[in-house]
């Protein structure tokens, strides 16, 4: 039985707003059970029903009951961290600090983190992603030395490359080396010996100075960065699900994408901000949804998905993502006396004032304030006076 | 080498380059009594620093000193101190007890018993169960009970009613409860010689089953045998002592105990004052409610030019009476007269309530189980054994499982061989009456080892199927009563200010109706019924609106006529509105912002 012919069937009997998928699973199962035409009118007939029954009636308080359906089970969340196993430790803010982060919008959250997944070719080739997780993880120069030294009479600090840490984050002595010279000027490099110096010299009365700036020069030349991606710390490379992943301290979604190599489909980070400006606001609307989800999920909780979605479709509506609170969406409602009843009271009857609003009374918290009943559900309904001739 | 700094307070006040030989030092003067015995001294090896505390506030415990693994409390001096020549002060100024914080702990190797003593040891408890404080020592078997429990029931202990002083008679205590027959618990503690629990027991040995009846006892709650009740068991007395003296004011002038005359300003009903001696005092043994007056007192008028309609300056005194709480009744207990340090009259009334278990009182063991009573069964009702006995009350199986308050299930059995043997048992944890000893004492006396019974239904008297565990435990009354909780109200006070119903019980408030409550009627689109909660119910009110301008207009009730107070004669519209928006509107006024309402027609 084919998807077309239950098509015409489905919308004679008017249910056109059949979802495409609902269609094929219905020709599916006409072709199963060799369903005649009778039958499969008879089947269509059952779905639209039990379609119907599904759908939210107009009406419904669906953002009142979404905001009870998410707020309650966040009662119960308790603060609470991940770790993942292994030597470098990653730490994801989880729990409900994480609810509230990605609720209130934040521009800078907590722990940026992404998951990089690899195309077929590359997701079981340990080498090349090794090499790739040295690549985009942040290596600083303080990573690859030993016997650092900073000798305080002669004003020159002196460490040493270690060629075993360079073998094991694959690291060539002359990326290391070129880096360090582009940066500092100071500097003699014999083989794998460093020797910096202060463009001080042994002035008696610069020497508290010459402390001080040696102590600088120090910190510099430790936080020299080798090699790694902006915005990205460390980096862990583990074997999930027969391929291998990197789990990443900071996001870059713009720059990880554009590596060969990379699966874009399944590389995520965790930061919206970044996959509202790269990937659009309709990924942004998915990243809300899922975030909320899995951190729920996370917890024990279960909220259905439909109440979490309202709440991302109510942050990206006007295509950018906006808060739930007074700088987003609560903030931009129309009702003077509505803001006023939610936060910062003064400032939003001041304004008011001085623009000379006009409060038209047509939403819900500004009629329990004035008292009058709320223009929903049995308060909907009135009486239309119709002049007749 | 490095050099440790050393903190006393906190503060920063030296170094040492010999933290260890210093650390010692300062312990053996301690020890010595050459230094204080409150002080303390820490030493954090890995942060090179030494701590020496002696601020107040610290949590502080005894231990007993280890010198070369040889306890410093030899048998000698344990004879000593039991004849009376040597006292606790004098086992620390010789340095054999010495009091450790919480930092020092951290340097201590502590041994349980005196067996285990090892050449590192550096103290010895007492005894295990010092580790616990007043509350805590009173639970027996604490050491068998999941910790939550223990800390639960440390936290209730205090609630529990008791024999709280002994001469209550003489006191008066603004609020007090006194448990009738408070009894020594069968299963003791250590820790209870010392804080002498005995002389003021706060509980009574129940006889308890651990089934559920008839589903009255599911979620923690109790149910009790009426007949025992009766007998006095959980019975106790609410104390309340009302104050009041005759105060002098400026200008010679001062209260007076009297039987107010019905001039007085603010008189209540004749009905209120119906007990009251000549002298405005009542007399002890008679039944009070809310609103009687106690001590019946006048005071001066506030203005003393107090014109009255004649145009003559009368003295109106006004009535300041003391009267019975709200909510509450009792019998008068005592009366007392007396004086102020000022000289003045000084009148304290004492009234009892006399308050026998009622529903939905809290009751607790000893191992963090509360519940509240959920039914009183006649006796004739009740589950009983062979013999014929039946318990005091029944717990639900279901408490003992998920909390693992097993310490709770030996008590039970502690409790039954106690009563059978005649004698007490000792429950301290760590190093109380073993189980088995307590099984072998239930077999002598004819009981499973199990502690389980065979009971027959009080109502049917078949046999249970199963075996009932019976045994007896310490049950304490917690001072969370029904008859100081209940409340309801349909119409009442409302303040002054919002017209809202006033808030709590004592003013005889309103339920408050809450924001979450309001959420839950929008997302049910009860519009009407929430508008009835909101505004009917609460703050309804009408408001004169002026047709112009939109502000408040004015009803003239002596001309009967409405206008508007800024466009004059104009037509006037009545609007419903909550007080409160109406205060709102009034407020945005005095802030100079003028709130205009345009009205339309009701839809």
């Amino acid at each position: 039985m084919d998807v077309e012919q239950v098509q015409t069937v489905v919308n004679e009997v008017g249910a056109d707003y059949f979802p495409i998928k609902l269609v094929e699973e219905i020709a599916e199962a006409g072709e199963r059970n060799n369903l005649t035409d009778e039958e499969l009118e008879k089947l269509v007939l059952k779905v639209k029903e039990a379609y119907e029954r599904e759908e939210v009636e107009p009406g419904e308080s669906v953002g009142t009951i979404a905001a009870q359906s998410v707020g309650e089970p966040g009662t119960q969340m308790t603060m609470r961290t991940f770790h993942y196993a292994g030597v470098v430790e990653l730490n994801v803010t989880l729990g409900l600090p994480r609810l509230i982060e990605v609720v209130d919008a934040r521009k800078k959250i907590s722990t940026p983190t992404m998951d990089i997944y690899f195309t077929d070719e590359f997701k079981n080739d340990e080498e090349f992603i090794r090499k790739m997780g040295n690549k985009i993880g942040k290596i600083t120069l303080n990573d690859v030395i030993k016997n650092f030294n900073v000798n305080y009479m002669d004003n020159v600090i002196t460490a040493e490359i270690d060629q075993d840490i360079l073998d094991e984050r694959r690291l060539e002595i002359s990326e290391v080396t070129g880096e360090i010279e582009k940066t500092f000027k100071h500097v003699t490099i014999n083989n794998n010996l460093l020797s910096f110096e202060t463009t001080f010299s042994n002035d008696e009365e610069k020497i508290q100075q010459g402390i001080r700036e040696l102590r600088l020069l120090a910190d510099k030349i430790r936080d020299l960065q080798i090699s790694g991606v902006k915005g990205i710390g460390k980096v862990v490379i583990r074997h999930e699900q027969n391929e291998w992943v990197i789990h990443t301290e900071g996001s870059n979604i713009g720059a990880i994408l554009k590596i060969p190599g990379v699966d874009i489909v399944r590389t995520t980070t965790n930061d919206i901000f970044e996959i509202e400006k790269v990937l659009g606001i309709e990924a942004a609307r998915n990243a809300i949804i899922h975030e909320l989800y899995t951190t729920m999920e996370e917890q024990g909780l279960s909220v259905d998905i439909r109440h979490i979605m309202l709440v991302a479709d109510m942050m990206t509506s006007d295509g950018t993502v906006k808060s739930i609170g007074r700088h987003g969406i609560s903030g931009e409602k129309s009702s003077v006396l509505a803001r006023a009843a939610f936060e910062e009271t003064g400032k939003h009857l001041l304004n008011a004032s001085i623009r000379g609003e006009v409060d038209h009374l047509t939403g819900i918290i500004e009629n329990v304030i004035v008292g009058q009943p709320i223009p929903h559900g049995t308060g909907s309904v009135g009486i239309n006076m119709k002049k007749i001739d | 080498m490095v050099t440790v700094k050393i903190y006393i307070n906190g503060k920063l006040i030296g170094t040492t380059d010999e933290p260890e030989a210093f650390l010692e030092e300062v312990k053996a003067k301690r020890r010595s009594n050459e230094l204080t015995h409150e002080l303390n001294i820490t030493f954090y090896e890995e942060n090179n620093e030494i701590f020496i505390f002696t601020d107040p506030g610290r949590a502080r415990r005894p231990v007993v000193i280890v010198e070369n693994g040889q306890s410093m409390l030899t048998d000698e001096i344990i004879d000593q101190v039991a004849e009376g020549k040597m006292k606790w002060f004098d086992l620390i100024h010789e340095g054999i007890i010495e009091y450790i914080d919480a930092e020092e702990e951290e340097n201590a190797y502590i041994a349980m018993f005196e067996e285990d003593l090892t050449p590192e040891h550096t103290h010895l408890e007492i005894d295990p169960s010092t580790m616990l404080g007043i509350c805590a020592g009173i639970i027996p078997y604490a050491n068998h009970n999941s910790s939550p429990r223990n800390t639960m029931e440390a936290g209730m202990t205090k609630q529990a009613l008791g024999l709280y002083v002994s001469n209550y008679n003489l006191r008066t205590d603004t609020r007090a409860h006194l448990l009738h027959q408070p009894q020594m618990p069968i299963v003791k503690t250590k820790s209870m010689v010392s804080t002498e629990y005995d002389k003021r027991p706060s509980g009574q040995n129940f006889v308890v089953a651990i089934l559920s009846y008839q589903g009255c006892n599911m979620e923690d709650a109790l149910v009790m045998n009426k007949a025992a009740l009766e007998r006095g068991l959980g019975r106790s007395s609410f104390f309340r002592s009302y104050e009041a003296s005759e105060r002098r004011y400026p200008g010679g002038q001062e209260d007076h105990f009297e039987y107010p005359e019905n001039m007085v300003r603010g008189y209540r009903s004749e009905e209120v004052y119906k007990n009251l001696d000549e002298d405005g005092l009542i007399n002890p043994e008679v039944t009070v409610t809310s609103g009687d007056v106690l001590i019946g007192k006048t005071s001066p008028p506030r203005f003393l030019e107090d014109v009255d309609e004649f145009g003559t300056v009368a003295e109106r005194r006004r009535e300041t009476s003391v009267t019975v709480r709200h909510g509450e009744h009792g019998i008068v207990d005592k009366v007392m007269l007396t004086e102020t340090i000022e000289g003045s009259k000084l009148a304290k009334v004492k009234v009892r309530d006399h308050r026998q278990p009622e529903y939905g009182d809290k009751f607790a063991s000893r191992h963090g189980q509360k519940g509240v009573l959920g039914l009183i069964v006649p006796q004739e009702n009740m589950p009983f054994n062979e013999e014929g006995m039946c318990p005091d009350l029944m717990i639900n199986p279901h408490a003992i499982p998920s909390r693992m308050s097993i310490g709770q299930i030996i008590e039970m059995l502690a409790g039954k061989a106690g009563c059978m043997e005649g004698e007490r048992v000792d429950g301290t944890p760590f190093t109380g009456v073993p189980e088995e000893e307590i099984k072998r004492l239930l077999k002598e006396n004819g009981f499973e080892t199990h502690g389980r019974e065979q009971l027959y239904n009080g109502i049917t008297g078949e046999r249970f199927n199963a075996e009932i565990f019976v045994g007896v435990a310490y049950y304490q009354k917690l001072h969370h009563m029904t008859s100081d909780k209940v409340y309801a109200r349909s119409r009442g006070p409302v303040q002054v200010l919002t017209r809202q119903p006033t808030e709590g019980r004592a003013r005889e408030g309103g339920l408050r109706f809450g924001e979450m409550e309001r959420d839950c009627l929008i997302a049910h689109g009860a519009a009407l019924a929430l508008k009835e909660r909101l505004l009917d119910e609460s703050d309804k009110y009408e408001a004169l609106i002026c047709g112009d301008c939109g502000r408040l207009a004015v009803r003239d009730k002596i001309r009967d006529r409405t206008y508007c107070a800024i466009c004059g004669e104009t037509e006037t519209f009545p609007i419903e509105i909550s007080y409160a928006f109406k205060l709102l509107l009034d407020e945005l006024k005095s802030l100079c912002i003028s709130p205009n309402l345009v009205l339309e027609d009701k839809a």
